[in-house]
């Protein structure tokens, strides 16, 4: 264990802080489907990594900055979500657990191979002087990729708070997400529903892929990485628990960042895994939840 | 047919059947040896697989954790204390039972379930995989190699596949034969109690806590034992093939696509993707990643389409064409 | 003698009190009848005594023994069974298989629980289904499936939770002639049932529960009269509502 100085556990908390909002935003899309439909959505780190990998080509290919290209990932991820949920998830809605966590396990070995197949292993990165850019404050570097990534995701997440909360489509998922047979008593349409959650799910995963690609590399299995910590982030807030994701989703950013400052190389990881299987056996509703008889 | 004629028939099956297998190294290349080998391997790793996710229920997703468990144990004994690895084997799967002990008293004590204790699982192959990336970073950075000693069973090495292929044989038609012999007992019933419903079989004198870290503790045994062939077989060992995740996948899809929870379903499982992946190498060798691309297409199909697997499938439509003909 | 004392106990769920100080005895070899209007804790009763559920305070005794701490599993080996009313069949096993699986309780050995298994399908009218899947099963067929597993596993009390509602009249007949049986046999009931026709003639006594407190306890016929349970039932009118219903 190394003991860092102050100024590298200020960058280090600051650091934590920004990455936190994108572990956020991933985790949003993730709690959000499960809370619906109670499906952990092991594809959930290949479709970011779509989002990541529309946004590079979009900019290789016709020069669209990687912010407009939010334009383009969010609407994709949108519907590429819909349709995996109306041909791919609908027929296991009712099966085992289990075996829809292999389905989209499946999914995500499908995905991960054919742009592993289509774009090579190769890690990409995308090379504008703009992105390189950092705000100094005292002694803490800011990068400016990572500034704007964490204001977009905490902007959209506002959005979609604002949208589950006000609107009536909103209101429907909510209801959908706090008991199915009220739900339907209520005469929501189930199917409607559940596509749309997993759609928006999808974009929310997608949008955070294209924040993170201007200060992160692209490569097939990059969705991984962040998906691992969104797994922890949405087990630390409670399943299903949207709030929990998006303060889990900083917590667990500062500490992940924080911890590598004091654990150097692999351990770190070491660390998420460990508080993962702890939470899961220990207080599986989440810090923030109330365990149900 | 009378009972007597009946086994009279299936000690012929099996005499044939037997026969053939003893007898297809004589006609068969190095290739195709090999293609066998992964078979037979895959079909011996996903039983393992079976009797803990296909009978007791209890899926995993990280049984690269004693697979990975067995790779290390026999090879670190054998370099560094000169253990043979058969003693070595015997000990991986010690070994393994112990972290399967370990981790089941663990999860089933605090009721982890389902999907829960899938990914639980997962996470602790991957931190396995990390202590081990640690470890040999510093000692062992392009692997361990276990040092030649030409072809000797004594030390479980052979320059010829054929030894292989025979061993890797016996180890399945022996976790077969062991899934067959747990089917019809007591234990298999409780196991597939368990599987099927935790209260019910609680409520029936079912010790489930019990039961699930017996399906545990042979489960994780042989997965380890595993380990030990596949070690003996590359005579190299690092840390991705062994614990990695790609691992822990390729064990369970055997089970699920052939059918979890059925005799041969793993071995079918097992014949099936290997014929894939061997055909998809076939004709886009270039490409890495296609035959797990084809993999994650199977497995979706059968998820949709064949939810207990090409075996329960066919078990299923086996009833239905019965049924039809008692009604007729 | 007794066999099954339920003493002083309270169960709670957050605010809500299922079962308030609740004390019984059920005597060997009698059926001992459990009714109450819906809500009123009877279920949560049978889970707490079989331990599906802790009791915030109170004690349960078999045959003098304390068995509140024990986990169900052991409560089944020490010869107290059940049923449950949302039936918990294993969905994907045939009707032999589940009910073997009951046998191997006192039977290890896979050919004689089989005969075991073979034996009581006969009893309770299940034998041509013996080799269908569980899920395949009528309501009716897997309430007789339920009572079948719990008899496999050779109980000296059975706790029967609403096996008769939900039966045509038929079978419902059926099950109650089968309840004698049971008793005939000197295994000792507790039954919940909502059917009164089924409570009224199965019953030696029956125990009233409402707002998980016991408010009456008799024979039948003197049970039924109690005013205090005529009002928890909004009177007779409701009793016969419910019957015409189930
Ligand atoms: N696991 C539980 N968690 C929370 N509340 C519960 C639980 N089980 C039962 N209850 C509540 O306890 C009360 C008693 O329920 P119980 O099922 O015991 O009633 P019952 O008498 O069996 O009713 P019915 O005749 O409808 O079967 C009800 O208000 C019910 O909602
Ligand atoms: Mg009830």
């Amino acid at each position: 264990m190394n003991f860092p100085g102050l100024p590298l556990l200020l960058q280090s908390i600051v650091s934590g802080i920004l990455m936190g909002g994108v572990y956020s935003l991933v985790a949003i899309g993730l709690t959000l489907i499960f809370g619906v439909m109670q499906i952990i959505n092991f594809a959930h780190g290949s479709l970011m990594m779509l989002g990541m990998f529309t946004t590079y080509w979009l900019y290789v290919l016709m020069g669209v900055d990687p912010y407009l290209s939010l334009l383009f990932s969010i609407p994709i991820c949108f519907v590429l979500g819909l349709l995996i949920e109306r041909f791919l998830i609908t027929p296991v809605l009712d099966a085992p657990a289990h075996n829809q966590l292999l389905l989209t396990l499946g999914l995500s070995l499908f995905i991960e191979n054919l742009a592993l197949f289509l774009w090579s292993p190769n890690f990409r990165t995308l090379d504008i002087p703009y992105l390189q850019t950092a705000v100094t404050v005292g002694t803490v570097m800011i990068s400016f990729p990572k500034l704007v990534a964490f204001f977009f995701a905490l902007l959209l997440t506002a959005f979609l708070y604002y949208f589950l909360k006000n609107t009536d489509l909103g209101k429907a998922i909510r209801a959908a997400s706090m008991e199915r047979e009220g739900a339907l008593t209520v005469g929501i349409n189930l199917r409607w529903v559940y596509c749309l959650a997993f759609g928006i799910g999808t974009a929310c995963v997608g949008a955070a892929g294209t924040l993170s690609a201007p200060f992160f590399y692209v490569n097939p299995s990059v969705g991984g990485i962040f998906v691992i910590t969104a797994y922890v982030v949405v087990v630390f807030g409670g399943m299903g628990n949207f709030i929990g994701a998006l303060v889990g989703g900083l917590i667990i950013g500062v500490a992940e960042s924080v911890g590598a400052a004091f654990f150097p190389g692999q351990l770190k990881k070491f660390i998420i895994y460990f508080i993962f299987i702890l939470i899961l056996l220990f207080k599986p509703e989440g810090i923030f939840g109330r365990r149900s008889e | 047919m009378s009972n007597i004629h009946q086994k009279t028939w299936n000690i012929l099956l099996i005499v044939v059947l037997g026969g053939l297998i003893l007898g297809l190294p004589l006609f068969l290349g190095k290739y195709y040896l090999h293609f066998f080998i992964m078979i037979f391997f895959f079909a011996f790793l996903g039983s393992a697989w079976n009797i803990l996710g296909g009978y007791a229920g209890q899926f995993s997703f990280g049984h690269a954790a004693f697979f990975g468990t067995g790779v290390f144990t026999s090879t670190l004994l054998q370099i560094h204390a000169g253990v043979n690895p058969w003693i070595g084997m015997l000990l991986a799967g010690i070994a393994g039972m112990g972290l399967g002990l370990f981790i089941g008293f663990l999860s089933f004590r605090y009721g982890l379930r389902g999907p829960y204790f899938a990914l639980a699982m997962l996470a602790l192959a991957e931190m396995l995989k990390l202590i081990a990336i640690e470890w040999m970073t510093s000692r062992y950075p392009l692997g361990i190699t276990i040092p030649l000693r030409g072809d000797s069973l004594l030390y479980f090495q052979f320059r010829d596949k054929v030894p292989y292929y025979y061993i890797s044989f016996l180890m399945m038609a022996g976790a077969l034969f062991l899934t067959r012999f747990i089917e019809v007992r007591k234990i298999g019933s409780y196991f597939k109690a368990i599987r099927e419903n935790e209260s019910a079989a609680e409520a029936l004198g079912i010790n489930v806590f019990r039961y699930k870290l017996i399906a545990m503790a042979i489960s994780a045994f042989l997965t380890a034992v595993g380990g030990t062939f596949y070690s003996q077989y590359y005579l190299n060992i690092e840390e991705e093939s062994a614990f990695g995740a790609g691992i822990s996948i390729e064990i369970l899809m055997g089970p699920i696509i052939g059918g979890a929870g059925t005799v041969f379903g793993p071995l079918l499982g097992a014949g099936i993707l290997e014929f894939l992946s061997e055909t998809t190498r076939n004709f886009l060798g270039g490409y890495s990643g296609v035959h797990l691309m084809i993999y994650g297409a199977v497995l979706v199909f059968v998820i949709i389409f064949l939810p207990h697997g090409i075996m329960g499938g066919l078990q299923e439509t086996f009833r239905k064409i019965t049924k039809g003909q008692t009604k007729t | 003698m007794i066999i099954l004392e339920v003493k002083e106990i309270t169960k709670r769920f957050g605010g809500l009190v299922a079962l308030k100080d609740l004390s019984f005895k059920l005597r060997q070899g009698e059926i001992l009848g459990i009714i109450g209007p819906n809500g009123a804790g009877k279920t949560t009763l049978f889970n707490v005594i079989t331990s599906f559920h802790r009791p915030e305070t109170g004690k349960i005794f078999f045959k003098g023994e304390d068995i509140t701490e024990l986990r169900p599993y052991q409560i089944c080996r020490k010869g107290l069974a059940r049923t449950f009313q949302i039936t918990q069949p294993f969905a994907n096993l045939t009707v032999l298989e589940n009910v073997k699986i009951g046998a191997y309780n006192h039977i290890p050995s896979s050919r004689e629980a089989t005969d075991e298994a073979l034996r009581i399908l006969e009893a309770v009218g299940l034998i041509e289904k013996r080799n269908e899947r569980a899920t395949s099963l009528s309501i009716g067929h897997r309430k007789k499936l339920e009572l079948a597993k719990a008899m496999a596993t050779r109980p000296e009390v059975i706790l029967l939770d609403e096996v008769v509602a939900g039966l045509n009249s038929r079978e419902a007949n059926d099950m109650i002639a089968y309840i004698h049986h049971i008793q005939k046999q000197g295994i000792t009931i507790l039954l919940i049932e909502h059917v009164m026709k089924a409570i009224m003639s199965l019953s030696n006594r029956i125990v009233v529960i409402h707002y998980g407190q016991k408010i009456s306890e008799g024979k039948p016929e003197e049970v039924s009269k109690d005013p205090k349970v005529i009002e928890a039932y909004l009177g007779e009118e409701y009793i016969l509502a419910k019957h015409q219903r189930s």
